[in-house]
């Protein structure tokens, strides 16, 4: 009675479906949470530590003391503006994976006024060096850009190399003409003059102050500009832009130097908050870190402010359990994995369908 | 000109919150202060054994079983266990890249926030960080290794004579070679004065019982190169040394000196482990005799935050540097050598880089400082 098919359907597809309902979609990634928070768990019982008691202490880790909070958001402050730069590329859906690059340029330009030019007034020297940052981090991605509307290259591998370049640039600075000549045979630059040391309010350097304006700013600027429009327009589909009489090419360099300005800004803020001084650690990941956060939040800006604070407990948190419970450093690491894991998986669930074959094979 | 308006919008608005700040700042050092009353109470006198908290920043993770941190973390054990604290009176924070400025800032705010009294940060890098933490918290003294900052009050830096060692290690060297050549691995060069005042006590150390021998330096330019210490010994041995001395991480040299089937000095842990056919002795630190030494001034209220800390660089009186004992590879009359060359230095009547040495530039160098030497004994040659 069986009768062979040629192409018999898979028992589940995938298919991609429509916009689910908001209500719908938020409730998945609460379930994801609640799962990965689980799974870690049970990573944690593995290995033979308590969950909760991890999970308490990465807490209390976070929030014990106004110290602790403030070393938590200092975490989350580089994480917030690189996320943020990142996201006015990806609206335009230009792949900009050099965050971590354009943050570094903008943190050397930066540098260059904190060691020869300390001696100016401080808010004129950290204005300049503000602008310098946004210069620095401007121009690095605006090489990519320019390609990519010039000769159409690949702006993912290009932004990802420039970030490699970016860190030479910073080593060999440190190991030749930036090195610090007190240092006697080791290779660092010399930490920066007391003038240099961007303000603190209630404990954290005025960093967090810059990031929470700057989620403002994007907002406004992607939802309630002409240009944040043109950016929407662009990444849509660029044939209807080009129809609308929108200039791609100058919207593309723009929005770029834009990306890539707030990105060096953010290495400002990291050399002069956080660093004061310019070592090959300054942007640390931060930059590849921030493209999960942007795509995490869906590029809204609000969220993104929210995300990197729960970024920033996590590191915060889990430095503490290291020394607490002797939970190695490495297994906080495994901990954040396996957290972001669930999440990201949600949202392929947010977008996508399974669907069950019928009985009596396709139609 | 729209575009123009907002981007000089957002620029007047980073400004403003630039210049508002400015004024802002001398309420936040209140906030700062105020948490590190938690840090402790260390004025006055001493702090009690049982209620002292000592924390340790490590660059890598004692789990690793031998290494740089692993030797440090020995010494902390050591310590704890010469005074009998308990664990939890113990904070370590491991793994902490000497290139990561927030992770070295939180680490160090981590033990402060835990009611650290004194903090032992093992890596140079941490230095500078260390200098900043201490102004910001004098109840607590940070206690740097390997650097060369301090501030006498609650800031000092240790470290130690291991040239002292390295020049004990030297008659060993000097005594069982028979090309005359003898090699010595070095991380840097003479812009180094630590590696550079190790590798003229090693020379001197030869020269004083074998003035024909010459010392063969290569430097591999950093700290730990697996590969580039290999090949550095490899050529050594190659121009027919037939001894190998090291300044460097990994026992990679003596390993190569093993398989050619020539002798070697090793450095940091005893390397006879490693490469038992070639190792004669070691160059080791001791690091628990400062550790116990800085506890106990502590406790006994010699050393108090605020008020004074000493820098320490102790020697083989203190302990603190040594060599292991001579391997059976060494030639008749090794060892007494070596007693009598401790015991000289040991006399205290005379030191390594006392008075005028001759270099191999053919000037006369004296040295108020060993990590300031920038120049090579005269039976150095470069390679």
């Amino acid at each position: 009675m069986s009768q062979t098919k040629l192409h018999s359907e898979p028992l589940l597809r995938v298919v991609k479906r429509a916009e689910r309902p908001a209500g719908q979609a938020a409730a998945l990634r609460a379930v994801a949470v609640v799962l990965s928070i689980v799974a870690g768990g049970v990573f944690l019982l593995a290995l033979g530590q308590n969950p909760l008691a991890v999970y308490g202490t990465m807490l209390s880790g976070a929030f014990r003391s106004a110290m602790a909070i403030q070393g938590t958001v200092r975490y989350a402050i580089p994480l917030c503006i690189s996320a943020l730069a990142v996201t006015l590329a990806f609206k335009m859906k230009f792949w900009n994976i050099g965050g971590e690059g354009q943050l570094i340029m903008g943190a050397v330009f930066a540098s260059y006024f904190a060691l020869y030019h300390a001696n100016l007034p401080h808010v004129v020297l950290l204005v300049i060096m503000a602008l310098a940052g946004a210069l620095g981090g401007g121009l690095w991605a605006l090489i990519p850009a320019v390609c990519k509307v010039r000769w159409g290259t690949n702006e993912t591998l290009f932004t990802l190399m420039l970030n490699y370049i970016a860190l030479y640039i910073v080593q060999y600075l440190r190991d030749g003409p930036w090195r610090d000549p007190e240092s006697a045979g080791f290779s660092k630059v010399a930490r920066f003059d007391k003038n240099v040391a961007l303000d603190k309010l209630f404990g954290v350097h005025i960093g967090w102050v810059i990031a929470l304006v700057l989620t403002v700013v994007i907002w406004v600027y992607l939802r309630r500009t002409k240009q944040g429009y043109e950016i929407a327009v662009v990444g849509e589909s660029q044939d209807t832009a080009r129809y609308a009489g929108i200039p791609v090419r100058r919207v593309v360099l723009r929005t770029m130097f834009l990306s890539g300005a707030v990105a060096g800004l953010c290495g400002m803020v990291q050399v002069a908050g956080q660093d004061m001084t310019l070592s090959i650690g300054v942007a640390g990941g931060v930059g590849f870190t921030a493209i999960i956060v942007a795509w995490l939040c869906q590029l809204h800006p609000g969220m993104i402010a929210l995300v990197s604070l729960c970024f920033g407990v996590m590191e915060k948190g889990s430095g503490v359990v290291q020394s607490d419970l002797g939970l190695s450093a490495d297994c906080a690491d495994v901990l954040q994995g396996v957290i972001l894991f669930f999440i990201l998986a949600s949202e392929f669930f947010v977008r996508y369908a399974f669907v069950a074959r019928k009985k009596g094979g396709a139609r | 000109m729209k575009k123009f308006l907002s981007i000089l919008l957002a620029v007047c608005l980073l400004a403003l919150c630039l210049a508002g700040c400015g004024a802002s700042s001398s309420g936040s050092q209140a906030a700062g202060g105020s948490s590190a009353a938690a840090g402790g109470d260390a004025t006055g006198a001493g702090i009690p054994a049982d209620q002292i908290k000592v924390g340790v920043i490590h660059i890598g993770d004692p789990a690793d079983g031998s290494g740089y941190s692993y030797a440090h973390d020995q010494g902390i054990v050591g310590m704890q266990q010469a005074l009998g604290l308990s664990d939890d009176q113990i904070i370590r924070k491991n793994n902490v890249a000497d290139d990561d400025a927030a992770a070295i800032q939180t680490a160090l705010e981590e033990l402060v926030e835990a009611g650290c009294n004194i903090i032992f940060a093992t890596s140079w890098g941490y230095m500078d960080y260390c200098e900043a933490m201490a102004e910001e918290y004098p109840d607590i003294i940070f206690s740097h290794g390997t650097g060369s900052k301090s501030n006498g009050t609650n800031f000092n830096n240790y470290f130690g004579r291991i040239y002292q060692a390295r020049y004990l290690s030297g008659v060993a060297a000097g005594l069982n070679t028979k090309s005359n050549k003898i090699g010595y691995v070095a991380a840097w060069g003479t812009e180094n004065g630590e590696v550079t005042s190790g590798c003229d006590a090693f020379a001197m150390g030869v020269y004083s019982v074998n003035p024909d021998a010459e010392v063969y330096v290569k430097t591999t330019n950093s700290w730990y190169d697996p590969e580039g210490e290999k090949a550095a010994a490899q050529a050594l041995i190659d121009l027919g040394c037939d001894v190998i001395g090291q300044h460097c991480d990994t026992p990679n040299p003596q390993l190569a000196a093993e398989e050619a089937g020539v002798y070697g000095v090793g450095y940091n842990s005893d390397m006879a482990k490693d490469a038992p056919g070639a190792v004669l002795t070691s160059v080791v630190w001791n690091w628990s005799a400062y550790y116990t030494t800085a506890v106990q001034n502590v406790i006994d209220g010699t050393w108090v935050a605020g008020e004074k800390v000493d820098n320490y660089y102790g020697g083989l009186a203190e302990g603190f540097v040594d060599i292991t004992d001579l391997s059976d590879l060494c030639a008749e009359g090794t060892a007494e050598a070596v007693e009598e060359a401790r015991a000289k230095i040991l006399s205290g009547e005379w030191d390594v880089f006392d008075g005028e040495i001759e270099g191999n530039d053919g000037q006369m160098h004296t040295s108020e400082y060993y990590l300031d030497v920038n120049w090579y004994f005269k039976n150095v040659v470069v390679k």
